[in-house]
């Protein structure tokens, strides 16, 4: 860029262009550390169980643990009802052309939902495997959930979504003998670009390792 | 496409640059900088963009992206080494534990402002103080 002419004004703003989206991200945060509240992200691509997952989870430790869920989709109110069934309190965000969540959204969704101090707040994110991953909405933990009925080589083909997570819930295991689906390569890949991430191997349907999820659940709480 | 968040972002940015000093200015550039390990497709950026900008105080702004190249010390060995992916190991003892010095940003770098209400500042000759930087 040339100098500006005197009678302009070279302005260097040096702004972070989600600058007000990740100090938004902060409030949220705040306000989930303020009430021991642990908030997860939920990410995947569509289809990999998200909803499966949560609905297990509430109807297995709901009881257990005060649940509330913010769930993201384009359109419909169909995860919601899925949600309220398995009863918990649960806010629709609908993003319509939006592809993702913002934190201003989980924002709005939590004047709503009013979480208790000590709950779990789940938030399930659109499903798209790209632009969720760089809009921090304040939660605790990123979980990214692929089923092996994707290929193994996710990780490495939408990197950006496996570097900012922390733990890669791997779903449907329990069609594993019916895929060829190298789960050695999954994680070699996902370490690759994360060497620190987490992996769970669970069936949503059949109820296959959600007792380790419970755990990772229960050890992720503040209050833990 | 998060791409377009990503221009209503700058507008946003931009459009409250622009009240902050008295909404008198228009904005005859903008310099992004865009690192290659940010997640964003500058053509999708670029394709966007007219059509996004469309009357919004952008919308005569001369676009200028600057592409910052990724750059990455191995945590293990303390290799300094330029990154394409994040999945590229250290070159020199092949671990994935690295830590990213550059290519992630994603910044509205400057602007450059021409003041529409005071028609003496464009008259040859020394400027009039009549803008001022933070």
């Amino acid at each position: 860029m040339t100098a500006p002419e005197p009678s302009k004004t070279l302005v260097e703003l040096e702004r972070d262009i989600l600058d007000k989206n990740n100090r938004l991200a902060e409030r949220n945060r705040g306000f989930f550390e303020a009430r021991d509240i642990l908030a997860l992200n939920l990410v995947s691509s569509p289809g990999s169980g998200k909803t499966a997952l949560l609905e297990r989870t509430l109807t297995d430790i709901g009881g257990k643990i005060n649940f509330a869920v913010i769930e993201g989709d384009q359109q419909t109110s169909r995860d919601a009802e899925r949600i309220a069934a398995a009863g918990s309190a649960v806010v629709q965000i609908n993003t319509g052309k939006g592809c993702h969540l913002e934190a201003s959204m989980v924002h709005d969704a939590i004047r709503q939902l009013q979480p208790e101090g000590n709950s779990v707040v789940m938030i399930e994110n659109v499903g798209n495997l790209v632009c969720p991953s760089l809009f921090d909405l304040g939660e605790s933990k990123r979980v990214v959930v692929i089923s092996i009925t994707e290929g193994e080589d996710k990780p490495i083909k939408y990197p950006d979504m496996f570097r900012s997570a922390d733990l890669c819930v791997i779903n449907k295991i329990d069609l594993l003998p019916y895929l060829k689906f190298d789960l050695n390569a999954l994680r070699d890949y996902a370490l690759q670009v994360n060497p620190k991430l987490e992996f769970l191997e669970v069936s949503a349907t059949v109820g296959t390792g959600m007792e380790a999820w419970y755990q990772w659940i229960q050890q992720a709480r503040p209050s833990a | 496409m998060h791409e377009l968040s990503i221009i209503h972002s700058i507008i946003e940015t931009a459009s409250s640059e622009l009240a902050r000093r008295g909404n008198r200015h228009q904005i005859e550039e903008i310099t992004l900088k865009i690192g290659e390990l940010a997640g964003i497709e500058t053509d999708s950026i670029i394709f966007l963009w007219s059509a996004a900008v469309e009357r919004t105080p952008l919308e005569n702004a001369v676009l200028n992206i600057e592409h910052i190249p990724g750059k990455a010390r191995c945590t293990e060995c303390q290799q300094e080494f330029q990154i394409a992916q994040f999945y590229d190991p250290c070159p020199k003892c092949q671990s994935h534990f690295i830590e990213i010095l550059a290519g992630e940003e994603l910044q509205i770098a400057s602007l450059i402002l021409e003041d529409t209400a005071n028609p003496e500042s464009k008259m040859p000759g020394p400027a009039l103080a009549s803008t001022h930087s933070r």
